[in-house]
């Protein structure tokens, strides 16, 4: 069994999660605090990964990164980059497929600590910036473990997304759901359930931790 | 000195109802205010805090003027100096008690002044959740003290403290905020439990 696929998965998981983490909390953050027409529709639109066929969304991400026109061409010829058929394509795919996973849990949890936590902290002179990271972010450590490890999760899972962009190129983009696909239609049954049985595992795993978070964890701050 | 003379509406159960004030407070003075649920005593403190803006009016500190509607004048919350209990006491669940003072302020001496004071020093290691009522709200009226605030704003402070312990609490609280000078303004639901801090009043209405 070759094992390029599935550790090209937790490739493409762990970095995904990582960027998330750096790109998904303060933008949490900044939706968590007061409404607006605008935030409204900001969230809508991150929100659309959760409903939307992964297909259409691929579909369009290839659309827009086609190296033949609009910014696709645009980065290639000042940037040398290309997303489609690329890991890096893959990578900016799942990133913008598990927005909702890491910003919607993180969100929903800023919003339900009390206002008064970060006024004091305000009005010991802290900053913004310190607020979020001392007092803020460790009082949602439950929720925001829960969201590394479903976005995480949900990334080992991607299929219909990393097709449309990034094809089937082994060692490149051809990632383990692919490969299970790929080996159904080329009739390797063996070879499909090694790959699905060790994505099983994994993905079972997290979700289980997901639980045990949940349990012995995820409690109110003021509990 | 500080001016106070600000407008703000408020969201009441028959719709809305005019928060008004003007008034000035001398600068270490100790003021009570009180008044009934809803009349905006919490929201007044906010105000001059700068965690809520007024529509209308200006706040002017010792000359420098913090908020002027006019002017669009309006100084952050960090650099008004001042030090708020909050009546749910708003302590940080993820602190020890002495990891909040630290946060407030890096002066330990001052910091163990505090606690001995408050009579936390044998809890410091405590996170909130492992405290009593009375000891967090000590807890958050230490912490609101340990930036040296040069205006104090108090929101129930002292509700949920025994009698033994509001009046010891009180006693030694008052040599404190004189040696910082600092303005005080305390909510309270009940003037006469305070009578022993000071004699200006202020009734909301």
């Amino acid at each position: 069994m070759d094992l390029t696929p599935i550790w090209l998965t937790l490739k493409l998981a762990g970095i995904t999660t990582l960027l998330l983490l750096v790109v998904g909390l303060p933008f949490a953050w900044w939706l968590s605090r007061g409404r607006s027409f605008f935030k409204i529709i900001i969230e809508a639109i991150i929100t659309m990964p959760l409903v939307l066929p992964p297909s259409v969304l691929g579909f369009y991400l290839l659309l827009a990164f086609s190296p033949q026109h609009g910014v696709g061409k645009w980065l290639q010829e000042v940037f040398n980059v290309q997303f489609v058929f690329s890991f890096q394509g893959l990578v900016l795919a799942s990133v913008i497929y598990s927005v909702p996973f890491m910003v919607g849990p993180v969100k929903s949890a800023l919003q339900q600590l009390p206002p008064a936590l970060a006024e004091a902290s305000y009005t010991l002179g802290k900053t913004e910036w310190q607020t979020f990271r001392y007092v803020l972010l460790p009082n949602i450590k439950p929720s925001l473990l829960t969201a590394t490890v479903l976005t995480f999760a949900h990334t080992l899972g991607e299929f219909g997304v990393v097709l449309m962009i990034g094809g089937n190129i082994p060692g490149i983009t051809r990632v383990a759901s692919i490969a299970v696909y790929d080996s159904v239609e080329r009739q390797d049954y063996v070879m499909a359930n090694n790959y699905s049985l060790v994505l099983f595992s994994i993905t079972f795993v997290l979700v289980i931790a997901v639980f045990v978070i949940n349990k012995y964890q995820a409690k109110s701050p003021l509990g | 000195m500080i001016s106070i003379a600000i407008e703000k509406k408020l969201k009441a159960y028959h719709g809305q109802q005019l928060l008004q004030v003007n008034r000035q407070f001398v600068a270490g003075s100790i003021t009570k205010i009180y008044g009934p649920s809803g009349a905006g005593k919490t929201t007044f403190l906010k105000i001059i805090a700068g965690l809520i803006v007024p529509e209308k009016g200006t706040i002017i500190n010792d000359g420098v003027t913090w908020y002027n509607a006019e002017a669009k004048i309006n100084m952050p919350v960090q650099q008004r100096n001042i030090g708020f209990v909050f009546q749910q006491y708003a302590l940080f669940p993820n602190m020890t008690v002495k990891q909040q003072m630290e946060y407030a302020t890096t002066d330990e001496a001052w910091i163990n002044k505090l606690l001995l004071l408050g009579k936390l020093d044998t809890l410091q290691e405590h996170k909130p959740e492992y405290l009593s009522g009375g000891q967090q709200q000590r807890l958050a009226i230490l912490r609101a003290l340990a930036t040296k605030p040069k205006l104090l704003l108090m929101d129930e402070p002292f509700s949920a403290l025994d009698v033994k312990m509001k009046t010891t609490l009180i006693v030694e609280l008052k040599p404190i905020l004189k040696e910082l000078g600092a303005t005080t303004l305390i909510v309270s639901h009940n003037p006469q439990e305070l009578e022993e801090l000071g004699n200006e009043e202020m009734l909301f209405e």
